[in-house]
């Protein structure tokens, strides 16, 4: 992506917010992203178009993975400095308990960063971040 | 619809049997229910895009896809399985594992099939599919597995 290609000519770190915000699916979901230390949390405010069980009511299960997987995502993006968008190889998503009608975080961390293929941890909460919603472990290759 | 799958609709009294608010909001639409079996259907649309570049739908579209196709079958399943008087049940997923075999290819619909392969009393497990032309060409298979939730006590049965 040129946004990530221009910032490898600068020597800069990517602008993780505003790459996110290039990507037609994740500007959808409403996620914004913010880096402290390295290390990148991705937000998504609660919206209805978001719930998968009504009764709850609670967030979609495949909502769930899209947060999760982003979150692997750009965090790969940020770690190895890739150009180009890490793509999936294979995921195990866990769902803990319910996400409720609450804004979402998730950030991930890589477990292993090989010279072709990253194993990242993903893992996402909303008011209590010990008190985890669900969690992703995924390989990605890096193009 | 069949009158079977509107039995199966009665009977089963969680949203998960195709309309959650996700699913409509994304596009999609169930194309075939039965008990234990599900076929859902998303055209390719510019939200659903997650690499810019190249227009790959984002794999967390088919997440969703596969997550809702297997619940229904669970769901269906459940329904078919379940005698009068027994209480409502609901499912949550526990956990949902995903081989991308290969990226979805831009402009063409995504197809998902669902289907049930277990039911226990607590726990279900299910497989998914999806595909875009060639049923034989999956893009992406999954394995999840859900719990069994009551909805209602039995003695609340009016």
């Amino acid at each position: 992506m040129d946004l990530l290609a221009q910032a490898a000519r600068d020597h800069a770190p990517p602008d993780i917010d505003a790459l996110i915000a290039l990507v037609p699916y994740c500007a959808w979901l409403g996620l914004k992203a913010r880096v402290a230390d390295g290390r990148i949390v991705l937000e998504m405010p609660f919206d209805p178009k978001l719930v998968g069980n009504p009764i709850l009511p609670a967030i979609h299960g495949g909502v769930i993975g899209s947060l999760l997987e982003t979150a692997a995502i750009v965090q790969t993006v940020w770690d190895t400095r890739a150009q180009s968008l890490p793509k999936p190889v294979d995921i195990s998503i866990d769902y803990l308990r319910s996400a409720r009608a609450a804004p979402s975080f998730a950030s991930a961390t890589l477990a292993r960063q090989g010279r072709r293929v990253v194993n990242v941890h993903a893992t996402m909460w909303q008011d209590d971040a010990a008190r985890p919603v669900a969690g992703l472990r995924g390989h990605f290759l890096l193009a | 619809m069949s009158g079977s799958a509107k039995d199966i609709h009665r009977r089963f009294s969680t949203a998960s049997l195709g309309g959650t608010a996700f699913f409509e909001a994304l596009g999609a639409r169930v194309t075939e229910i039965a008990p234990g079996r599900s076929m859902v259907r998303l055209p390719y649309a510019p939200h659903i895009v997650g690499n810019p570049d190249t227009g790959v739908v984002h794999g967390g579209v088919i997440t969703g896809l596969l997550d809702q196709a297997c619940g229904i079958a669970v769901g269906t399943a459940l329904a078919a399985a379940r005698r009068d008087g027994e209480p409502l049940q609901g499912i949550a997923t526990l956990d949902l594992r995903i081989d991308y075999l290969k990226a979805a290819r831009p402009g063409a619909d995504i197809v998902v099939v669902g289907e049930c392969v277990k039911i226990t009393r607590q726990i279900v497990f299910a497989r998914g599919r999806a595909f875009q032309d060639d049923a034989d060409a999956p893009i992406a298979l999954a394995a999840a597995t859900f719990m069994v939730t009551e909805l209602q006590p039995a003695a609340a049965k009016g």
